[in-house]
């Protein structure tokens, strides 16, 4: 029989070199006993402690995983736990999974100490209460705790970081530890006499905690899951429990049985709110783009679109996303609609399409602060899948309800060309069901109005997977635009 | 008036919010001696528990309980009796430093009633941050609610301060918040949730390229926001694919759902009545289904039904009406429809596939992985267990899995 007597209860060097000693002499689970220095005699006292015997050369290995479960699991009160992990290591020797297997009865032991251990820490950190002792800039912070387990050293860096520029100490029945303003020290434990009993924030904290509890939603269980009783006796706090779900069926009673106020008449208020939110989006939208400022129909047109119902694509889209633009550009492009990022922004082609769409434009020789850019759905359409939102091809309904705003948009700007980027840009355009790639860069005329021309939509660029296809249809797409530059240049000649 | 009147009325008009975390920041410490304060790594602490359940970690409160708007359902509406007060910007930022110092919070979240504009109520929110920042070097959790509307300096600068920032969508329809809270946009509360991702993106991108200037700090905790429950006709169908959309589309953190409860000088135009928390709490599990287990919002409720089951969990729900893909064999089935097993957590899943790689699950091994048994048996198969298909084809499998109704007390 070996006996191996540790310097402390948190003595994992000690457990770890002689540990890695026995195994690598074959010395059998079995055969170990361990015992803390000064800890009370057990039935092995009269056993005189061996000496460790000699490491043989070479060395085996542990996975990591097993190191930090035992540096957590050793520091559990439990008596048994220095042969437990022994055991796991004798048997880590020939079974390098082991620690895999979480059905293992001596894993599962082992992984129960380590979790209770790990908790006792977290409630340690969440349930000191420091007291000031002496004022302001004389002022120590010292706390009375009682752990469950051996953690106080593993617990204190926590304080160390988290309150640095203030001198405290943390009391407890086995290791006080303490912190001077630069490094951590430990000293015995103490007899909760030798703490401070009052803190002249106390009755604060305490009007705090009554105040936010609310007494409609007694949950008395949720709250014992998470604050066992054992921690009760060393909170502050804890002494107003009883009380409080003494009374909290009273005054939730109380409440409902009140005769509730009148509800408020709100018509005059809404008037109010509409009128000082107005001038407010007016600012907003000046601000938020650099062109020219845009005559108050089209503004007009933008502020009703913004209330728009008239398909369900408003529901799940965060807002309409109008067009914008010179109040008289000369050229209008449509594009489908608004993606995510224009969604979330509220402004057309601001996204991927838009920057790719800006370069092409400048390739074209087109200044694009000078062109109205619109959409022909103005909401995004969308499904979500997981934390994306999948864009959702417009469907013809969805693109006959939007489309008197681009009607009234076209009125408003009397471009004289407009470019149609996509198959719904082109439906809403021509009012019907038009090819793309057949027609796609010939110059048309619209009855009474303007000319137009067909394209591809930007995004369908970037959807392209080779690089090759995409570099020869961003050819084609800045091909097109340069035959609209130039129709805008006959139109402004002529 | 003094301060201990004060905190009472304003933490108490604070805690209809549902809100409590103090997670997923990036972290902090004051170990280079010129500050106070840390973030906790990976999950933040709960310093309390009040009887309701609830977590304290953060000073919840107020900056005014006076507000412009009238929300009905609101405490704090502008038509309502209750007593008012307001903290000056000093007076939370010394309770935040002080509580803070004796370990009571993890930090501050702070919410206000509207006062005379949106950017003056932000701009005073946004100085309490400000001054705990760069005057007292705080480097604990700070939380602020964003008003609707409040320009987008204010928003941008709040951001540079705050770990998480909030706006409350209220309720899942647009309807009834137009009748509730008449002075409430939902439209404009959306644009503003849209801003925030687009800063939140804009920064997360920023970080990504390499760049001689580090971008300013924006809300590395995120948004989140909160939907009252059981204050409008709205069914759980609907709030679960509204919160869907929410993540969707603004990346949010967390939804947060609030039960209405009653409160003092209620309106007459609302539910009087206890909250309804047994329908929160199934909506906080199928909510976590939706995040952590891969079910879409509407495979959780079905169709014609609207609400969640009250008696079971979604999950078993969810399972009794898919019976035809059970009983499952867990030393085969994948991690996607393991995750759809009663009974199991992420965790349990997490153990399954580890221990199956070198032995063979059986029947006395589920106590070991944290499996409820009783929920998962009828629907798994295990070299020694296998369920009788009368069992999962049988009309008593559901009473027999209900649990038993209790006599609801106080526990003491």
């Amino acid at each position: 029989m070996h006996v191996v007597t540790l310097d402390s209860d948190t003595d994992f060097d000690g457990w770890r070199k002689a540990a890695r000693a026995l195994a690598m002499n074959d010395v059998r689970p079995a055969d170990v006993t361990w015992r803390v220095k000064g800890a009370a005699p057990d039935l092995f006292d009269d056993e005189a402690e061996t000496q460790l015997p000699e490491v043989p050369k070479g060395a085996f290995s542990v996975p990591a995983s097993f190191m930090e479960l035992a540096e957590s699991a050793i520091l559990h009160s439990d008596p048994t736990r220095f042969t437990l992990l022994y055991r796991l290591l004798w048997r880590l020797r020939t079974n390098h999974d082991l620690m895999e297997i979480a059905t293992d009865p001596d894993v599962a032991q082992a992984n129960a100490l380590a979790r209770a251990v790990r908790r006792d820490v977290h409630k340690m950190h969440a349930f000191v209460r420091f007291r000031e002792v002496g004022r302001e800039r004389e002022a120590r912070y010292v706390a009375w705790f009682e752990p469950e387990h051996h953690i106080v050293e593993r617990a204190a860096p926590f304080f160390a970081s988290r309150f640095a520029d203030m001198p405290w100490s943390i009391l407890t029945p086995e290791l006080s530890a303490h912190w001077d303003g630069s490094r951590v020290s430990f000293t015995s434990g103490v007899s909760k006499a030798e703490a401070p009993t009052e803190d002249r924030l106390e009755e604060v904290w305490l009007r705090y905690y009554a105040s936010i509890f609310n007494p409609a939603r007694l949950k008395v269980k949720a709250m014992e899951k998470e604050m066992p009783k054992k921690y009760w006796q060393n909170l502050p706090e804890a002494k107003l429990i009883q009380p409080l779900i003494a009374a909290a069926s009273r005054r939730t009673s109380a409440m409902i049985a009140e005769p509730g106020t009148e509800p408020h008449k709100p018509q005059k208020r809404v008037e109010e709110t509409a009128m000082t939110r107005t001038p407010k989006a007016h600012a907003h939208a000046a601000a938020q783009t650099s062109h020219d400022v845009e005559p108050t129909d089209l503004q007009t047109l933008r502020e009703e679109a913004a209330g728009c119902r008239a398909c369900p694509l408003w529901k799940d889209a965060t807002q309409t996303v109008f067009g914008e633009g010179p109040a008289h550009a000369p050229l209008m492009l449509v594009g489908e609609q608004p993606g995510d990022k224009e969604d979330l922004a509220g402004h057309p082609f601001v996204g991927p399409a838009g920057q790719m769409l800006d370069r092409a434009l400048e390739e074209a020789g087109i200044d694009r602060s000078k062109v109205y850019v619109t959409n022909a759905v103005k909401h995004f359409k969308f499904v979500a899948r997981g934390k994306i939102r999948l864009h959702q091809k417009p469907a013809t309904p969805e693109i006959k309800a939007c489309r008197p705003w681009y009607e009234r948009e076209l009125a408003a700007v009397r471009p004289a060309l407009v470019v149609a980027m996509g198959a719904t840009a082109a439906q809403s355009v021509f009012g019907k069901i038009t090819q793309v790639t057949k027609n796609r860069g010939q110059i048309v005329d619209l009855p009474d109005g303007p000319q137009a021309m067909i394209t591809v939509h930007p995004s369908y660029l970037l959807r392209l997977p080779d690089a090759e296809a995409k570099a020869r249809e961003y050819e084609l797409f800045v091909k097109d635009l340069k035959v609209a530059a130039a129709a805008l240049k006959r139109a402004h000649a002529a | 008036m003094e301060l201990l009147r004060k905190l009472e009325i304003l933490a108490d008009a604070a805690k209809y919010d549902a809100s409590c975390a103090s997670s997923g920041t990036e972290m902090r410490d004051s170990r280079d001696g010129k500050g106070l304060g840390s973030t906790a790594p990976g999950m933040g602490i709960c310093h309390s528990y009040a009887p309701d359940g609830r977590c304290i970690s953060l000073l919840k409160v107020l900056l005014t309980n006076a507000c412009n708007f009238d929300c009905l359902y609101c405490v704090n509406r502008a038509s309502s009796n209750v007593a008012r007060a307001r903290f000056t910007v000093d007076e939370v930022v010394k309770l935040t430093i002080d509580f803070y110092r004796r370990n009571y919070i993890e930090g501050l979240f702070l919410s206000s009633g509207i006062i005379r504009s949106p950017d003056y109520t932000m701009e005073q929110v946004v100085s309490v941050a400000r001054k705990l920042r760069e005057e007292h070097r705080f480097r604990g959790y700070i939380h602020l609610k964003t008003i609707p509307e409040a320009d987008e300096a204010l928003i941008a600068e709040a951001g540079r301060y705050a770990d998480r920032l909030s706006i409350n969508i209220e309720t899942p329809l647009e309807e009834s918040l137009t009748q509730l809270a008449p002075e409430k946009d939902q439209r404009a509360i959306r644009r503003t949730m849209g801003r925030l991702r687009l800063k939140l993106d804009e920064t997360a991108e920023a970080k990504k390229t390499v760049r001689r200037a580090k971008p300013p700090r924006f809300a590395p905790a995120g948004q989140s926001t909160q939907m009252i429950v059981g204050a409008d006709e709205a069914n759980d169908r609907v709030i679960l694919s509204t919160s869907a959309n929410l993540y969707g589309a603004y990346k949010l953190k967390r939804v947060y759902y609030s039960a209405f409860s009653p409160i003092p000088d209620a309106s007459r135009a609302l539910p009087l009545q206890a909250p309804p928390l047994v329908r929160e709490h199934r909506l906080y599990q199928a909510d976590w289904l939706m995040r952590f287990y891969g079910f879409d919002a509407d495979e959780i409720v079905e169709e014609n039904e609207g609400m969640l089951p009250l008696d079971i969990d979604p999950k078993l729900a969810w399972a009794l009406r898919h019976r035809d893909r059970f009983p499952l064999d867990i030393n085969k089935a994948s991690r996607e429809e393991l995750l759809r097993v009663p009974g199991f957590g992420t965790r349990t899943v997490q153990r399954i596939l580890a221990t199956r790689r070198t032995t063979t699950i059986r029947f006395a091994d589920l106590a070991q992985l944290n499996v409820v048994r009783n929920k998962a048996l009828p629907f798994i198969v295990l070299s020694d267990h296998r369920p009788s298909p009368s069992l999962l084809d049988g009309a008593g499998l559901r009473a027999r899995l209900r649990p038993k109704p209790q006599q609801l007390g106080f526990g003491f």
